[in-house]
């Protein structure tokens, strides 16, 4: 048993090295840390562009489409990279989400017209599969689809849409038929946003920022030729992805890079004289997350090894997102004890400058918002579910 | 053996509780964090004119007598509201701390203020420097021909931007860590060399980072004797422990019957999803979290009231008692803070529902006079070290 990587996969990381050393400059980082305005939509989907145009934008996409034709190994290392460069990931819906269904499922016309303009981060997307009364139990979503002349007309309403603000497109999940099994009449639909009778509503979030909507329906006309494969098996090609969608939630890298830059800053913060990193229970804190991510990053990789080998992410990758979002978690909670008084200031004019403390506002936003991450991509119960009933056989 | 509270504090108790749930709603709440103070002055005098804010004084100042379990009767209910206005600030915290003075002028003065609610105040204490320990104090006050200067800076002073008076902690000598050598002065907001900054705080209330520039202040203005001021600080702290504890201990209670409540009405496939055992488990942790913490609350009640009848029995009890349950409701109140939260799903993200707001406040209260591990050490040194 090793991981030793060979001479071109450490050729090829010092490649990916060099190239994030260059590009993503502290411009960059700067403008998407910024926060969720506009200025973060043109900061990422600049670096995206930068990704495109090198041609790494799509590592997980078949060659064919664009994709990188990397080895799993290959796809590993970049990955670590980016999360030692701090560099935030693409955002998921267009790239790591649609896509795959649509050169998965799609038509011919559907992959050439929409993937070229995911790829180059032309179109923004958005997911819309929750509803109000749909959220977990997602087969009860009730948003329907009626088929008349060439056209769906869309009526209803889906909820928690992150990022719909920007979104050219929306891919959905919506009922067009009512009597049968309710996973049975949901069909797979792609929207323009810009169509007569979609708007947005912001939903403010608690870490103060706005990411969430609400996207309404009413009478949207949406051509026959944006539903993804057959009508009434939608559930079908969801489901397809899901586990896909799981396994980004390790998220090892990035909690790697959060868990370097929490020693750095218990450092720096002192108490009676002493460095926080130099008590005894603050380092037992510490270490007990970094113990938990040293075996999570090597069940990655067993998942890793299993998929290079042919397999396919199963049931498991529900275990990388309960144990990638409760790492994540515990690392906010960890920067916001380390915050201590400053956590709860809210940034006015001029009190972080005077305050010091400097990442004690972020910590707070992302302890609030890192909340969410054990809710959304199937909650963290409805994962546990998942292993009770499709690992232990319960 | 008795648990309850007294015909008169449950009267004080229903008194709050009406209060909060006639005239407090969450929309009214939101809309004096919304405006320009941040808090509503007329509830200050309508909390004057009910006696709350007379509750812990004595008699001698117009005050109603009342013990720390009196306190905690209030407190516990202005927890349920998450009351913005600045009760622990002026009356537990500043009126505390005047309350162990043995400055008569000062008592007599202010006291009575604080009453009639025409004095707001706040502490200043903490430091850049500084973390949970008090005692790391850099601000000086020098002594100069008619008393002293006082030079530093001070940070997330709570309330300091609606208080007219502060009591400042600074060095009158010794070093940095030394315990003896801190006093404690009387200093008016508006005193020339004070200049004050101030900002919101997550939980709907404000804090000021307020710095001293030559500040002249006379023998007069000090609350104690020079030097002394942590033997009233460490007078004071079980009460403000137990006072702020109880006030968690109202937002715990609440934040489990919001959700426990929710999950009654939120259906997913097919049913209720209370009917889900794993959430159930859980439901259950949370409730018995919360029975912990108030029990660890009538622990610390029943040793402060034992202290205050007698006091040579010593207060290492007490002080073992309150940091159990400071330490106990900062972990507990997180859990149950997460859980309430996690249960609610994509609508416990959200700034509309009250709970994230409860969050926040239990959050703010972790880490005022110290985070769970400051006093669990606290508690472990208290225990452990003559073994
Ligand atoms: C920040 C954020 C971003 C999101 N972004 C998107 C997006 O872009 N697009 C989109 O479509 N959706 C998005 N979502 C929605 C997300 O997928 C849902 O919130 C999630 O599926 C949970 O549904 P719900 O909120 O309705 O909670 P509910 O399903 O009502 O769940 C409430 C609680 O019950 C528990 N529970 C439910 N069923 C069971 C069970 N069988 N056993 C045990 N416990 C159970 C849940 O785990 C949860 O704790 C986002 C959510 C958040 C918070």
């Amino acid at each position: 048993m090793d991981i030793n990587f060979s001479a071109q996969d450490l050729e090829f990381r010092d490649e990916v090295r060099a190239f994030f050393a260059s590009e993503y400059d502290a411009k960059v980082a700067e403008s998407l840390s910024s926060g969720q305005g506009e200025d973060y939509k043109e900061a990422i989907v600049a670096w995206q562009k930068k990704l495109h145009a090198k041609g790494w934008i799509a590592p997980g996409w078949p060659k064919e489409y664009g994709g990188t034709g990397w080895s799993v190994t290959q796809k590993f290392i970049y990955e670590t990279e980016r999360g030692a460069a701090g560099i935030p990931d693409v955002v998921p819906f267009g790239l790591k989400m649609v896509a795959p269904v649509i050169y998965t499922f799609g038509s011919e016309e559907q992959k050439a017209k929409f993937l070229p303009r995911i790829l180059s981060s032309e179109d923004w997307w958005c997911q819309g599969y929750s509803e109000p009364g749909a959220g977990s139990d997602l087969a009860a979503l009730n948003t329907t689809a009626e088929y008349a002349g060439d056209n769906y007309i869309v009526n209803g309403r889906k909820i928690w849409t992150t990022f719909a603000q920007f979104a050219d497109w929306i891919f959905c999940l919506v009922r067009t038929s009512k009597d049968v099994r309710k996973q049975q009449g949901i069909s797979f639909l792609l929207i323009d946003m810009n169509t007569p009778g979609v708007s947005v509503k912001p939903i403010p979030t608690i870490d103060g920022k706005h990411s969430l909507n609400e996207v309404l329906f009413e009478d949207a006309l949406v051509p026959r030729e944006n539903l993804i494969g057959e009508q009434d098996k939608g559930w079908t090609y969801a489901k397809a992805l899901l586990a896909h969608e799981r396994t980004g939630m390790a998220e090892v890298a990035d909690s790697k890079r959060m868990l370097a830059n929490l020693k750095q800053r218990a450092a720096a913060e002192v108490n009676g004289g002493q460095p926080m990193i130099a008590d005894p229970v603050f380092q037992m804190r510490l270490s007990d997350i970094e113990m938990q991510l040293m075996a999570l990053e090597y069940t990655e990789l067993r998942v890793f090894a299993s998929m290079a080998a042919g397999g396919m992410p199963g049931p498991e990758s529900s275990l990388l997102k309960i144990k990638g979002t409760e790492i994540s978690q515990s690392i906010h909670e960890l920067q916001l004890q380390l915050a201590a008084y400053y956590g709860g200031a809210l940034q006015g004019d001029l009190s972080n400058q005077q305050l010091g403390h400097e990442f004690a506002a972020e910590a707070r936003k992302s302890y609030m918002y890192g909340r969410a991450a054990s809710i959304y991509g199937g909650s963290n119960e409805v994962q546990r579910n998942v292993i009770a009933k499709a690992v232990l056989g319960l | 053996m008795n648990f309850e509270f007294s015909e008169e504090q449950v009267m004080i108790k229903d008194s709050v509780a009406r209060f909060v749930r006639d005239e407090y709603d969450f929309d009214t709440r939101r809309k004096i964090i919304d405006s320009e103070e941040g808090i509503n002055r007329d509830f200050w005098t309508m909390f004057a004119e009910l006696g709350w804010l007379s509750v812990p004084f004595e008699e001698q100042y117009g005050g109603f007598g009342g013990s720390v379990e009196d306190l905690v009767a209030v407190m516990e209910e202005l927890g349920k509201g998450i009351v913005v206005e600045p009760y622990v600030s002026t009356v537990v915290i500043f009126g505390g701390l005047l309350s162990a003075a043995t400055n008569a002028d000062l008592k007599s003065t202010y006291i009575p203020k604080i009453i009639d609610g025409s004095c707001l105040g706040s502490f200043a204490f903490l430091e850049p420097q500084s973390r949970f320990e008090i005692a790391d104090i850099a601000t000086s006050a020098t002594v100069g021909k008619d008393g002293y200067a006082i030079n530093g800076t001070k940070t997330v002073v709570f309330n300091g931007a609606s208080a007219d008076s502060l009591i400042v902690a600074a060095r009158t000598s010794g070093e940095q860590f030394d315990r003896d050598g801190i006093s404690l002065f009387m200093v008016a907001a508006d005193a020339p060399g004070v200049s004050i900054h101030s900002y919101k705080t997550m939980d709907g209330q404000s804090a000021s980072t307020i710095s001293f520039n030559d500040v002249l202040v006379t023998e007069s203005q000090l609350l104690g004797a020079a030097g002394q001021g942590m033997e009233i600080v460490d007078q004071v702290m079980p009460n403000i422990l137990l006072a702020l504890s109880a006030e968690a201990l109202g937002i715990m209670a609440t934040l489990n019957a919001i959700t426990v409540d929710y999950t009654k009405t939120r259906q997913q496939f097919g049913t209720p999803i209370s009917s889900f055992q794993a959430l159930q488990h859980r439901m259950v942790d949370t409730f018995m979290a919360c029975e912990q913490s108030k029990s660890l609350l009538y622990r610390g009640l029943c040793d402060a009231n034992k202290v205050a009848v007698d006091p040579s029995v010593g207060t290492a009890e007490l002080l073992k008692s309150v940091h159990a349950l400071k330490a106990t409701v900062a972990k507990y109140g997180k859990l149950i803070g997460e859980e309430a939260i996690q249960i609610h799903g994509g609508i416990g993200i959200t700034d509309e529902l009250n709970i994230g707001h409860y969050v926040k406040r239990l959050m703010t209260i972790n880490v005022t006079f110290g985070d769970a591990d400051f006093h669990q050490k606290k508690f472990n040194q208290l225990s452990y070290s003559s073994l």
